[in-house]
């Protein structure tokens, strides 16, 4: 049953596109404006880029080109008078102000109906204090966060935690100010920089070395939960999901622990009212059972873009429909378009989301990757095998690489260090240290990337010996070939371990009657 | 590495070609697919498959090994559904040759050898799944290179699996103040263990025990393989129950030997419903729920006698779910509530279930 008494509705876009917030807030802020414009609602957008593809012609019906702050939204209700407002599509911009309007009482004040989560909801997630005591109350296990006004009490908590922690920003983008501390000493250089950001900083226990896994929930206001999509990051905890390649669904989690964590996320969401989209981050141990929650995202987030894409459920557009308070029953299945949106997609496919930086463009920034964002987009590849899909996305990232393999000679003057150091040419660096004669146990050792994920890229080392072991492209047989091609090798890369044009490799390809095909 | 080539065979005579992996030998059956993305330990395991040749749509498998099986003090399986494999065979695509988990202790591949169960990966279940939904599941052979084919390809649903499968004696579990007769149509290990950490005293029994003999404070209609218009024994057992008052329920194959108990017709389901996101919906409510299923047969809701009722539907194809009895204790599901594997969200029923004792 919807709110028919809304009529026009006002959202929030991300406003400026910079690093640590990527263009993913631009997809889930136009699939809304589309939902809305669906149920014939008049639809304002706030959000001061024009080259987005939300403030394009006949995705709104009234653009503001003006900064997602307070002071000028207040501004746009007052001459717009929507009924309702959306505070979830523009990522934590959107989500600070709305948070703001509401504190200010100014959304109470106009009468604009927060739709979706309330807002209350929202700052549960968002005050680290707040929102271990409500997860606390359904016995959910969080990273105990000790909040310091002061470099002192930073350090205090440090000690109470014991090193190695992680400092982060209090509310703070893409992770903007944090960072791992194995001492004092880093730590209160880390502190100096976060309290430029932010007023508080949060002192928490490392985890590192654990697994990364999220889960993307969507409730109803009906109370109906589904999870469209769990992911697990191929780089351990530590390493901002922003700056981490990503896959979907989970790899190494078995069915108890993928249905233990699918079930807290649950709980999680239930427990805090959610009414639309929900990201809930895990640390969980590779070595038992042992889980925190790191955080819940109570919006449409850089992975729910990610989610949405890997397995064709849209988010963003769902969202914004519950937020008017349909059910996910009366929704449908926007593939399908006979059965219902309260499903949950299964995969016959594994994808791959792979971060592009843009490092080499700026001088004198180091190339280490950690806990906050420097990426500036990603792409995302699709592969009946693991193999395939991280060799593709390696490929299409643009930055020079065939695959995995087959690259230019990756210069490094100490491999163990870049193994140890994530940066962002790291899985270059592995490659450089399998063909050196590292084993999987070896780099585990100095990466603790999980081993199923160093032995699917042994895989493409080995198939690259096999190549490598033929005397010439002429004797490379149709089983090799196709297995080549499986694990996602394009020609070029073959033509490379001949030294010959890639249309060679294209020709023996097609003379051994392999050809890509789609069912 | 040396692998060996195998063919996956149809009854029609149409071949996919693979790798054989697991036991070296000939595999005959049912093919039939799930979409279930983890779990495979627990659905090889699952007596449900009796009979089937499972192929897993998702295509890396292996990834997490397979655990070392702890029996509890009472002889109940910890990590898998019961004590061996009950399919037939395995059709996947990309084997894991390595894998990774703490809990590990072999591949599935060894696993597999150790069992006698064939195997064969490499196969492009894609092509095959869809051939499947388009006409149904198929009767078929894994045949490994140097393996004669096999010449006929009998139909495993002429056999009772259910007699196959279910146990051979009466074992009792757990304690507590109300007693409970679990009738194993070919029972999944979980179930037992959701009665039995609830503080019930569980009694297993046959498929063909006349449990009217017993005593209990309620009546628990397991899981179990094939088709139910071949368990008529059980099925005239439980008329004779449904006379009296104590609450009964049942899961998958219990609620299609309830609702034939309760007058109404069975029939065989084109590919089944196998998978971890079956929607289901609670009759009359805007209460909706993500469930794991594996049947192949289901419950013509339209035939049920006056005094029933559907429960639960099914939110893709309409078909039933579940049924319950206008005014007595009696209620069943089609899909588990008991997971493992697969999502938890419905494992209430069983505390419904015991609240009705």
């Amino acid at each position: 049953m919807t709110d028919k008494t809304i009529r026009k509705v006002l959202l929030l876009g991300s406003g400026a596109l910079k690093i640590g917030e990527a263009g993913e807030f631009d997809y889930s802020g136009s699939q809304a404006l589309k939902a809305l414009r669906e149920e014939g609602i008049e639809t304002v957008l706030i959000n001061p880029n024009i080259a987005t593809v939300q403030t394009s012609e006949g995705i709104a019906d009234k653009i503001y080109f003006l900064p997602v702050t307070p002071a000028f939204v207040e501004k746009v209700i007052e001459k717009e008078r929507p009924q309702g407002i959306f505070l979830s599509f523009g990522g934590q911009t959107a989500l600070n102000c709305g948070v703001e309007l509401y504190r200010s009482g100014f959304l109470e004040r106009s009468g604009v109906r927060v739709l979706g989560t309330p807002v209350k909801s929202i700052i549960d997630t968002e005050d680290r204090d707040l929102f271990v005591r409500r997860l606390d109350e359904i016995g959910v296990k969080t990273i105990r966060s000790h909040a310091a006004a002061s470099l002192e009490e930073a350090l205090a908590a440090a000690d109470q935690v014991g090193y190695p922690v992680i400092l982060r920003a209090a509310y703070a983008l893409g992770g903007l100010g944090s960072g791992f501390c194995d001492n004092r000493q880093e730590l209160e250089a880390a502190a100096a920089k976060a309290f430029a950001f932010s007023p508080q900083v949060l002192v928490e226990k490392s985890l590192k070395g654990w697994k990364e896994i999220e889960y993307e929930v969507v409730r109803d206001c009906h109370d109906n939960c589904i999870t469209v999509c769990n992911m697990e990051n191929f780089d351990p905890l530590g390493i901002h999901t922003g700056e981490s390649i990503v896959v979907a669904p989970s790899q190494t989690l078995t069915n108890d622990e993928f249905h233990f964590l699918r079930k807290k996320a649950i709980d999680i969401v239930r427990h805090l009212g959610i009414v639309g989209e929900c990201n809930v981050q895990y640390a969980f141990s590779p070595d038992g059972e042992d889980y925190r929650v790191i955080e819940v995202n109570a919006r449409l987030s850089r992975s729910s873009a990610l989610a949405s894409k890997a397995t064709g459920y849209p988010l963003a557009f769902v969202a914004a429909k519950l937020g008017l308070g349909y059910g996910l029953h009366e929704l449908k299945n926007s593939v399908t378009q006979t059965t219902p949106a309260f499903f949950e997609p299964a995969l016959d496919y594994v994808v791959c989301k792979i971060p592009r930086w843009d490092l080499a463009k700026f001088k004198g920034v180091s190339r280490e990757i950690g806990s906050s964002m420097k990426s500036v987009g990603e792409v995302m590849a699709i592969g009946r095998t693991f193999e395939e899909a991280i060799q593709k996305g390696l490929r299409m990232i643009g930055q020079g690489a065939n695959g995995f393999v087959c690259n230019k000679p990756y210069k490094v003057e100490d491999l163990d260090w870049a193994l140890q150091h994530p940066t962002d040419t790291r899985i270059f660096a592995i490659a450089a240290a399998f063909e050196s004669g590292y084993d999987v146990e070896r780099i585990h050792a100095l990466t603790h990337i999980d081993r199923w994920f160093l032995d699917k890229l042994y895989n493409l080392e080995t198939t690259y010996r096999e190549l490598e072991a033929c005397p010439s492209l002429a004797a490379v047989g149709r089983g090799l070939f196709l297995k080549a091609k499986r694990q996602g090798f394009s020609d070029i890369q073959i033509a490379r371990v001949f030294h010959c044009p890639e249309a060679e490799a294209r020709e023996r390809r097609l003379r051994l009657g392999i050809r890509p095909c789609i069912k | 590495m040396k692998r060996k080539k195998a063919t996956l065979l149809l009854q029609d005579g149409r071949e996919f070609s693979g790798w054989s992996f697991g036991y070296d030998g000939l595999s005959e059956g049912e093919i039939v697919f799930s979409t279930a993305m983890v779990g495979y330990p627990e659905s090889l395991t699952d007596p449900s498959y009796s009979g089937q040749i499972l192929c897993v749509s998702y295509p890396l498998v292996g990834n997490y090994g397979i655990p070392e099986e702890e029996p509890d003090a009472q002889g109940l399986c910890t990590r898998f559904e019961s004590e061996r494999i009950h399919v037939r065979g395995l059709v996947i695509a990309d084997y894991s040759e390595k894998y990774s988990h703490w809990s590990a202790t072999k591949s599935l591949s060894q696993w597999m050898q150790e069992q006698q169960i064939p195997g064969i990966c490499g196969i492009d279940t894609r092509a095959l799944v869809q051939l499947l939904r388009d006409e149904g599941a198929k009767l078929g052979a894994i045949v490994p290179e140097g393996c004669p084919a096999p010449a006929s390809f009998p139909d495993p649903h002429l056999e009772n699996q259910v007699a196959i499968v279910s146990c051979r004696e009466v074992t009792h579990y757990g304690s507590g103040p109300k007693r409970v007769v679990l009738v194993d149509c070919g029972v999944k290990h979980q179930i037992i263990r959701c009665l039995v950490a609830r503080g019930i005293e569980v009694v297993r029994v046959p498929w063909d025990y006349d449990f009217n003999t017993l005593e209990w404070d309620g009546l628990f209609v397991s899981n179990g393989p094939g088709n139910p218009a071949l368990c008529e024994v059980t099925v005239a057992h439980l008329r004779k129950a449904l006379e009296g008052d104590k609450p009964v329920f049942g899961i998958c194959m219990g609620n299609q030997l309830l609702s034939r108990a309760a007058g109404g017709r069975t029939y065989k389901l084109k590919y089944g419903h196998r998978s971890h996101n079956q929607p289901v919906r609670l009759v009359g409510t805007e209460r909706c729920f993500i469930t794991s299923q594996n049947h192949g047969f289901a419950v013509d809701t339209s035939t049920l006698g006056p005094d029933w009722e559907p429960l639960f539907v099914n939110m893709n194809d309409g078909t039933n779910e579940g049924i319950r009895h206008k005014t007595k204790p009696f209620f069943s599901a089609q899909f588990h509530p008991e997971a493992s594997s697969g999502p938890v969200d419905t494992e209430f029923l069983f505390d419904e279930f015991i609240a009705k004792l």
